[in-house]
C-alpha cells in the first residue's frame, strides 16, 4: 500500500486527480463508503480553494496512525496570497469567491481534526485527518 | 466530456454516469438549456446515482441548473442522490432545498407529472 501522496494543483485536472487519490488510499485503509466521501469531498475543496486562489500548490495524502488507530491526513499548501481574515473564512456562509461560503467550515465539519496557518504574502497550510472508528 | 440528455416526448433524461469535473459540470449546464430551447421541454430529470461526490461547487452549478430551467419554464427533479452524498452535502452546510427531488427515476417522473399537472 502505498502510504504517501502528493498531488499538484495546477489545473482543474488537479482538483479531480488530488479527490480520486484520496478516495483509492480511505478505501485501502478501511474507510466505509460515507468516510470516504467525506474525505474526498474535503479534499476537493481543499484542492478548489489551491485552484481558485493560487497559482499552484499541493495536496499531500498520507497514512498515519497513533497508537491503534489509523487515519489519513490531508495536507494542502501553497505559496499563495494567505488568507488575510482566518476567522472569516472560518464562517459558514462567507465566500470571497463565487461558491456557497461551506468550503473551509465544511471541511472542518467532515474531518476529525483541522489546523490551518496562514501568513500573508508566504502562503497557508491545512492539515486536516480523519480517523478510522 | 459531455453529458448526454435523452428525449423522452416532452420530457428530456439525464443520467450522470461520468465524475462530475467543473468543465463537464457547465457544459452539461449549457447544453441542457439549449436543448429545453429547441426541444420545447417541460420536465427535466437528471439521475445522479452514479455521482459519488457533490463537493460546494459542484452543489452550487446543480442548483443553477435547476434555477435556470426554471426561468426557461421547465421544471427538474433530481433523483438518485446516493446516501453518502446526501450525508456530506448536509454535513457540509449545502442546502438544495427548492430542489424538487426524488428516489428514483420512476419516482422522479412521477413527480414531475404532479408538479406539472399541479
Amino acid at each position: 500500500m502505498r502510504t504517501q501522496s502528493s498531488v499538484e494543483i495546477g489545473t482543474e485536472w488537479g482538483i479531480v486527480s488530488a479527490r480520486q487519490v484520496g478516495r483509492e488510499l480511505s478505501k485501502e485503509i478501511g474507510f466505509n463508503n460515507v468516510d470516504q466521501a467525506r474525505i474526498a469531498t474535503a479534499i476537493s475543496e481543499l484542492a478548489r480553494n489551491i485552484y481558485l486562489y493560487t497559482e499552484n500548490g499541493l495536496i499531500g495524502l498520507e497514512v498515519v496512525e497513533q497508537g491503534h488507530s489509523k487515519g489519513i491526513k490531508i495536507v494542502a499548501r501553497d505559496e499563495g496570497p494567505g488568507i488575510e481574515n482566518l476567522r472569516e473564512a472560518m464562517t459558514d456562509g462567507h465566500s470571497s469567491s463565487n461558491g456557497l461560503g461551506a468550503g473551509l467550515p465544511g471541511v472542518k465539519r467532515l474531518m476529525n481534526e483541522f489546523d490551518i496557518e496562514s501568513e500573508l504574502g508566504k502562503g497557508t497550510v491545512i492539515t486536516a485527518t480523519k480517523w478510522l472508528r | 466530456m459531455r453529458i448526454p440528455i435523452l428525449k423522452l416526448g416532452k420530457y428530456l433524461l439525464i443520467s450522470v454516469q461520468v465524475e462530475l469535473d467543473d468543465q463537464t459540470a457547465l457544459q452539461f449546464q449549457e447544453d441542457l438549456l439549449n436543448r429545453i430551447h429547441e426541444e420545447g421541454s417541460e420536465g427535466i430529470v437528471v439521475d445522479l446515482t452514479s455521482v459519488e461526490m457533490i463537493d460546494s461547487y459542484i452543489a452550487k452549478v446543480i442548483g443553477d441548473v435547476v434555477e435556470m430551467s426554471n426561468l426557461m419554464g421547465a421544471k427538474v427533479v433530481l433523483t438518485g442522490i446516493q446516501p453518502s452524498v446526501a450525508i456530506t452535502l448536509v454535513e457540509m452546510g449545502i442546502t438544495l432545498s427548492e430542489v424538487p427531488t426524488a428516489l428514483n427515476l420512476e419516482q422522479g417522473l412521477e413527480k414531475l407529472q404532479q408538479e406539472l399537472e399541479g
